[in-house]
């Protein structure tokens, strides 16, 4: 039978306008304070301090699960996620993310999921001891970390993946919206499960010290802070709780190697001695 | 129409089945219209200190040690060590078996200490075994004991040998407050919960409350109104004031508000008081921890920061 495709008239087409929600525990809720700002033409959720809670909730409910996959699996899920991205390039490169930066996204990402099985050789390690025990150091993720993300792509796969891949979970505030509401688009449609990257769109000034002074987040990654004056705000209220915290570069190049760094930052080395039984 | 102690079986079964029945869809609409009230600052401070005095902190399990149950009062006493200011709870809750331990640990605290007795969960075991049960709880140092209602009789409509029991226990309870459970979860349809509230405070109850925390349904929202009702139209007509205790399911710090807020908006705040009401729980004293933390130091707590017993 030939494929009579009848032609719908654009004109008697509603459009389909898209609002940039938030990403929390695998879902797209809105703003539960109804504020939303308009970025770029685009309506964008603007995230409240109890957003910022709930996130924390969502990533703390995802972290023993997400921590207690073997690392071959998280590395498959985080392969995964490349597979996404290369699809979803359009997406992207519409957005006005230049095609090299999608491929160098791409590309640090499957770097960063191969990690996954081998971050554990190169961290951990068995220590030689003067007494009749193994002395093994194994590393072990920190927990929930809370990220100020750059606003471009690049940068913000270079501060989720070194995150996640170890097993932490992440509440990320973004400052490029659009971008960053894709990706989440792309970590839905993946096998990364609900909770262990959520992502907040809004004002930093007004989400950050609350994740910052939040008892329940382990670290905090101040990479994409610009303003010195917030950074040394942030840096003295996650001092109130011991926070591991990663302090803002001036001017980064995520097209550099970024090295075990980004990883190893968000890491807690367990060591166990265990007797040899002589 | 007065029910007494010596009603028949024909008297008891017309009231009940007497009782107007319940509009499930406008108990469901009511409860859900009042659970959606906002209560912020200062309210919200007063809610969280009332909330934490209301709870009667429970554990019930078979892994219970003397050394859980005295952690447990440790915690009832001064539930958040780093703030003086925090309130006790009402009232520590345990088997029978571990109710000497917790008097101990209890003693001059001004917690209460309440045991489950008359083989809970089910209730189903011989009456002597149930009143023997009761006389030695109390015997140890109870003073208030939370029994469970034969939901098989009640259900097959014996409602006349579940009235005697309630009495029978009532009086080996002593000096002890008497909290009738009716395990709502089983009892299946709102009008039986109305039948079942007022045949416990008519058998003479000092508390009702919802559940025993080990079916798969526990304290909803609009079971707890129709008992409050059923409390109200009680002191109505009796003048005897009974008190009211959910239990099981309530976790969060916002559903406790939303309970305080029914109680409000049911019978007044004469029922905000933990000679009133009280609240069967265990996780949600944590969650009342974190957000008073919460409102006291201005930032978020974790759940790392408190006790699990």
């Amino acid at each position: 039978m030939p494929k009579t495709s009848k032609v719908v008239e654009t004109a008697t087409r509603l459009t389909v306008r898209k609002t940039y929600k938030l990403y929390i525990g695998g879902k797209f809720p809105r703003s539960e304070s109804g504020r939303t700002f308009v970025a770029d033409g685009d309506n964008v959720a603007l995230a409240s301090r109890k957003d910022a809670r709930d996130a924390v909730l969502a990533a703390r409910a995802a972290q023993p699960k997400w921590a207690g996959a073997t690392a071959y699996n998280r590395g498959q899920v985080l392969y995964r996620v490349a597979e996404m991205l290369e699809a979803r390039r359009a997406e992207f490169t519409a957005l006005g993310v230049p095609a090299d930066e999608v491929d160098a996204a791409v590309d640090r990402w499957v770097w960063y999921a191969g990690w996954s099985d081998k971050i554990a050789q190169v961290a951990g390690g068995a220590n030689p001891v003067a007494g009749p025990f193994f002395n093994i150091s194994a590393p072990e993720p920190t927990g929930v970390v809370a990220v100020v993300a750059p606003a471009s792509l690049l940068g913000l796969v270079s501060v989720i993946a070194p995150a996640i891949v170890t097993g932490n979970t992440t509440v990320v505030l973004t400052a490029g919206p659009q971008v960053a509401i894709t990706l989440a688009e792309v970590l839905a449609t993946s096998d990364v499960p609900g909770g262990v990257v959520n992502l907040l769109t809004g004002r930093y000034a007004e989400t950050a010290p609350w994740l910052a002074s939040h008892d329940d987040v382990n670290a905090l990654d101040l990479t994409g802070v610009d303003h010195p004056d917030l950074a040394a705000e942030l840096e003295r209220a996650a001092a109130g709780t011991l926070k591991r915290v990663i302090r803002p570069r001036t001017s980064p190049d995520f097209t550099a190697d970024p090295g075990l760094r980004p990883m190893t930052a968000l890491l807690e080395t367990k060591t166990v001695w265990h007797p040899k039984g002589y | 129409m007065t029910v007494t102690v010596s009603a028949g079986l024909s008297d008891l079964r017309s009231f009940l089945h007497g009782l107007p029945g319940v509009d499930k869809v406008g108990v469901e609409a009511r409860a859900a219209a009042l659970a959606t009230r906002s209560i912020k600052t200062s309210a919200k401070a007063h809610a969280i200190d009332l909330a934490i005095r209301m709870v009667d902190l429970t554990t019930l399990e078979g892994a219970d040690t003397p050394g859980k149950v005295r952690a447990l009062c440790a915690k009832a006493r001064r539930p958040d060590p780093a703030d003086s200011s925090c309130p006790p709870v009402a009232a520590i809750c345990v088997y029978p078996a571990m109710v000497p331990v917790a008097a101990a640990a209890l003693a001059g605290s001004g917690v209460h200490l309440a045991s489950v007795a008359t083989a809970f969960p089910s209730g189903q075991a011989p009456l002597e075994v149930k009143l023997a049960d009761t006389r030695d709880a109390v015997a140890a140092g109870a003073d208030e004991i939370d029994m469970v209602i034969s939901r098989g009789a009640f259900l097959a409509g014996e409602y006349s040998r579940v009235f005697d029991e309630i009495v029978a226990v009532k009086e080996a309870c002593g000096g002890a407050h008497l909290k009738v459970i009716l395990e709502t979860g089983e009892l299946g349809t709102y009008d039986n919960v109305r039948r079942a509230s007022w045949l416990a405070m008519l058998a003479g109850a000092d508390f009702i409350k919802t559940s025993t925390g080990k079916v798969a349904v526990n304290a909803t929202l609009p079971i707890t109104l129709v008992m409050l009702e059923a409390v109200r139209d009680f002191r109505e007509r009796h003048g005897r004031v009974i008190g009211v205790k959910p239990a099981g399911g309530i976790k969060t710090t916002k559903d406790a508000v939303k309970y305080l807020v029914l109680i409000n908006e049911t019978v007044g705040d004469d029922w905000l008081t933990p000679d009133r009401f009280r609240f069967g729980a265990s996780s949600l004293l944590n969650d009342l921890l974190m957000q008073r933390t919460k409102l006291t130091t201005g930032h978020y707590a974790g759940p790392d920061y408190f006790t699990l017993d």
